[in-house]
């Protein structure tokens, strides 16, 4: 999706400021929405591309207000919510008892839920699979173009990248998994991930830096001949 | 330098509390696992890891070959790796070629050899700029390059994560592979600062 996470290029963010000696975490509920949201990895009720493409559903103005941990927090309640988990409700109703300094939680709602995770909706961690190999499409030294493509879902490829023409740099011939597709539950598609270099000029045209260029990670099929 | 700490909003905060205790009360997760996790990150992995990555391939070549061929093979002899990295490459800075690692759709980083990510590396300033303009933003940054220095920047957004091997400072022959670690920092493995000696 044509979002603002998809940041490389923007213009507007202003300097780059580092801070000295800077903790771990921040604060302790970051530390715990981190932490807790690599638990729920390896429970098998997401995978990453799930994750990730919900980060990006935040709504703009919140995903640059949130905060780094402020979207993994976001996407967490609502994948366990859409999962059926643990409901936006009662997340919401604890919060208000909290805020209220209730006397007593009231309980999770009773009766099924998604969880124990019934066998078919356990999904696969992982970003490649050892036990599969693939056939290449493309060689070292090749010219491809990026795929000038729009999808309304999760995709890898980066606006700025689209359309732009780079040589092959590197061919992780392993198979790794199309996030496009998994990120939807509609496969894994297993295919190369090339490094691709693509030349500062044919990027930024004539705003490029002079002797730069970006090399990108793209899956097969975002690649094609040029 | 000036101290950048994102806003507290304690809503965040109170929101955590609610959900960490709804999957603790559900069984889903178990929060000691959480804080072993927590512990994990504050205090067993970080840039001083990555730091003795590089400090080994500059006093040993054979295990640099090894790095440059397969960085997560080469780590694991160190007793560094885990999740969320499957494949890591190693690029090389030297006199003419400047390395830079950035993500621009998230935050991918090497978390079992340099840690948790530090906030800039996060920020919409370095993703929207490092690829645009990377001679700019590094010489804002403190590193100047000369116009004939090659800068590449590796955009991370697959699965695939990078770790910058510095240039070893001239003047440090005669220190040891834990002394020449010391000099290393997290920058520097990122491909936006130099090793000083």
């Amino acid at each position: 999706m044509n979002g603002i996470h998809d940041m490389g290029g923007l213009h507007g963010f202003g300097p780059v400021i580092r801070e000295d000696d800077e903790p771990v975490f921040h604060s302790y509920w970051e530390s715990r929405v981190f932490c807790i949201t690599q638990v729920l990895d390896t429970q098998q009720i997401w995978n990453l591309d799930e994750h990730r493409h919900e980060i990006e559903r935040m709504p703009t103005a919140d995903y640059l207000t949130a905060g780094y941990y402020g979207r993994w927090l976001f996407a967490m309640e609502r994948l366990l919510d859409r999962k059926d988990i643990v409901r936006a409700g009662e997340v919401q109703r604890r919060v208000d008892e909290m805020h209220n300094a209730a006397p007593a939680l009231s309980a999770a709602d009773g009766g099924p839920r998604g969880w124990p995770l019934p066998e078919e909706r356990r999904v696969r961690w992982g970003a490649w699979r050892h036990e599969q190999a693939v056939a290449p499409r493309f060689a070292m030294g090749d010219r491809v173009r990026v795929r000038n493509i729009h999808p309304e879902g999760h995709t890898r490829v980066t606006a700025y990248a689209r359309g732009k023409v780079g040589v092959v740099d590197r061919v992780n011939a392993e198979a790794w998994v199309f996030p496009d597709t998994r990120a939807h539950d509609r496969g894994e598609h297993p295919q190369a991930v090339y490094g691709v270099r693509i030349a500062a000029s044919e990027l930024w045209g004539p705003q490029a830096e002079a002797n730069a260029s970006v090399y990108i990670d793209l899956s097969e099929d975002h690649l094609e001949p040029a | 330098m000036t101290q950048h700490v994102p806003p507290e909003k304690p809503w965040q905060a109170v929101r955590t509390e609610a959900i960490e205790s709804l999957l603790v009360e559900l069984g889903v997760i178990d929060s000691a696992r959480v804080d072993e996790i927590v512990k994990h990150y504050e205090e067993r992995v970080g840039p001083k890891g990555g730091a003795r990555v590089v400090a080994r391939a500059w006093t040993d070549p054979a295990f640099k070959q090894r790095l440059l061929a397969d960085g997560l093979a080469a780590c694991a002899e160190l007793g560094l790796g885990g999740p969320e990295t499957e494949k890591l490459h190693v690029v090389e800075n030297t006199a003419t070629v400047h390395n830079a690692v950035v993500c621009t759709l998230c935050s991918c980083y090497p978390w079992p050899i340099l840690g948790v990510p530090p906030a800039w590396y996060k920020s919409s300033a370095y993703r929207s700029r490092m690829v645009r303009e990377p001679r700019r933003l590094l010489a804002e940054m403190g590193l100047p390059l000369d116009p004939a220095v090659e800068i590449r920047v590796w955009d991370s957004v697959s699965e695939i994560r990078y770790l910058v091997l510095p240039e070893r400072p001239a003047g440090t022959e005669s220190l040891t592979e834990d002394e020449l670690a010391e000099l290393v920092s997290r920058d520097a493995m990122i491909g936006v600062a130099k090793v000083a000696a």
